[in-house]
């Protein structure tokens, strides 16, 4: 019965191939093939120097958010896998609940929040102070990737702190550790899993955004994905695209396998789940 | 120490929440400038209910919502099973296909399948392959490892020993699966399938990519509105899908929350009889 189940998996992986393998493929090929004759060419990808600041600037915000996220998201895992369970299971959806509302409205909604005329502004005059430029700059940006990523950094280290063994605690504090101690030499070292699945789930879409930037950045700080974007739907240069995106992905994907080097722990499990 | 990170833990929550509120808010005023709050009116909603346009394309998304789900939550969990059994080197190859849209940027998967249907209207000669099929296809592909991802834990949490007991009671190993199996990992599936219910519901990046002008989701249009004001109505809207997803979500966990109390009395009963 064992050999036979294997089987079930038929369809999935026939999907998985034709839908994901496939498509990477056929990536790799435009990426390589000039837009015009159709030749095998390495000009898109050698196109992709003029296109560094732009990639160096998406990898320094992102940074930045993802950093921020941790800082913030940290304390509060932390609080909720501290909490009654009951309590836990509320907060964890509350968690969850803002990431099921379009986050295109939800960055509309800072931009009406942070606007010159907008509702912080308006409430900032309104009391005799002076308006603040809280948009079109890159703090704009990184506030809207911090607010939209926040939750995939959270969710995963809450699961990873709430399984920890609280024995483990008692254990250090039994031979002698304050709380700072245990915190350093039991909890965070024992969260690392979760801090890694969390950058990576931040750092991976805030990278590649191409929403927020428009919204929230300046006209001159596009990130990389405004520039992947304008060229299926602007420019239509979908060979120099794919190329971008290719370059996008072989950099996620090396930063994505430093970061699993930190830890050992099965992937299957330290995945978000409900 | 506690008190501290409790306030911040409530700052953050209030954070997450703003534009929630902004949104809300946005929906009863009765002016169109979001920011300006010039009295409060029901009209949006009126509005939105005559608007056939708008609840068009809310079902179109409702739509691909439901199908989309509906197959990855079929195709994922049977995938699980399978996965369940391999062992070893096929194993861990399944899994790291499984990772590939996890990890991938959304803008490279929405990217990588628009070229693909590109390239099959080539050599099929036409124009017109973006649409209804190719936003399903999209959708269904990146709603699997959700599922998987969610039945997988409670198919390694479940006991063995339940199936060969089910097998040695005389069932057929499908009856044994449709009563013992699918009982005992329902919780996954049904996570998985809210989640990839809303994963799809809410995806705009790479529906925009494979999406035609034949057949647009309601994220998609949205999108549109950065080159046109956006209307206060759609405010209304997604204050009453924000609703929904709310009271959807309580009673999930209510649910799971009856659950398990459950198990635990169960639990609470077989030490009583191994005693």
């Amino acid at each position: 019965m064992k050999n036979k189940s294997k089987w079930l998996s038929g369809p999935y992986v026939l999907w998985m191939v034709l839908f994901t393998l496939i498509p990477l493929g056929v990536v790799l090929y435009y990426a390589l093939t000039d837009s015009v004759t159709g030749e095998f060419t390495l000009s898109n990808l050698a196109n992709f120097a003029n296109y560094w600041p732009i990639f160096l600037r998406s990898i320094w915000l992102s940074i930045f958010a993802t950093l921020i996220c941790l800082l913030i998201g940290y304390p509060v895992a932390y609080y909720i896998a501290h909490c009654k369970p009951a309590l836990q299971r509320l907060l964890q959806m509350l968690i969850m609940l803002p990431m099921c509302i379009s986050f295109l409205l939800r960055t509309l909604a800072w931009v009406a929040l942070l606007e010159d005329t907008g509702i912080i502004n308006n409430f900032l005059t309104s009391i005799g102070l002076s308006a603040l430029p809280l948009i079109r700059n890159n703090g704009a940006v990184i506030l809207g990737m911090v607010y939209n990523y926040l939750p995939y950094m959270i969710l995963p280290l809450y699961t990873v702190i709430m399984k920890i063994d609280h024995r483990l605690v008692e254990a250090a504090q039994d031979l002698g550790c304050n709380s700072r101690q245990v915190f350093a030499k039991v909890t965070l070292p024992l969260s690392v899993p979760g801090i890694v699945s969390g950058i990576t789930m931040v750092f991976v879409p805030a990278v590649s955004t191409f929403y927020i930037s428009q919204k929230l950045g300046s006209p001159g700080t596009i990130l990389i994905g405004d520039v992947i974007e304008s060229q299926f739907k602007a420019a239509y240069n979908p060979n120099l695209g794919a190329a971008l995106s290719l370059v996008l992905m072989v950099l996620i994907f090396v930063c994505v396998g430093i970061m699993n080097h930190f830890t050992d722990s099965d992937d299957e499990e330290s995945m978000v789940t409900l | 120490m506690r008190k501290v990170n409790r306030v911040f833990t409530a700052l953050v929550f209030i954070f997450l929440y703003i534009p929630m509120i902004v949104l809300a808010v946005a929906s009863f005023n009765k002016g169109t400038d979001i920011a300006v709050f010039s009295g409060f009116t029901f009209d949006q909603y009126k509005e939105l209910f005559r608007d056939k346009h708008l609840l068009s394309l809310l079902g179109n998304s409702v739509i691909i919502a439901v199908l989309s789900s509906l197959v990855a939550t079929v195709m994922g969990t049977a995938a699980a099973l399978g996965i369940h059994s391999m062992r070893g080197r096929l194993r861990s190859a399944v899994m790291t296909m499984t990772n590939i849209p996890m990890t991938n940027p959304e803008i490279v998967t929405g990217v990588s399948m628009a070229l693909l249907f590109a390239f099959v209207g080539i050599l099929l000669r036409t124009n017109a392959v973006l649409g209804f099929w190719t936003l399903l296809i999209a959708h269904i592909t990146f709603n699997l490892p959700y599922v998987i991802l969610n039945v997988m834990p409670k198919l390694s949490q479940m006991d063995p020993d339940l199936t060969e007991a089910a097998l040695d009671l005389g069932c057929t190993p499908v009856q044994a699966f449709f009563k013992v199996v699918l009982h005992e990992i329902m919780p996954g599936i049904l996570s998985g399938a809210l989640m990839a219910f809303t994963m799809s519901l809410d995806d705009f990046v790479i529906s925009y990519f494979v999406t035609g002008s034949g057949f647009v989701t309601l994220p998609v249009e949205i999108y549109s509105y950065t080159k046109k004001p956006i209307q206060p109505k759609v405010y209304a809207m997604f204050t009453l899908i924000f609703i929904t997803i709310l009271l959807l979500m309580v009673v999930m966990n209510l649910m799971q929350a009856r659950d398990k109390t459950k198990r635990k009395k169960a639990h609470g009963l077989q030490k009583e009889v191994g005693r």
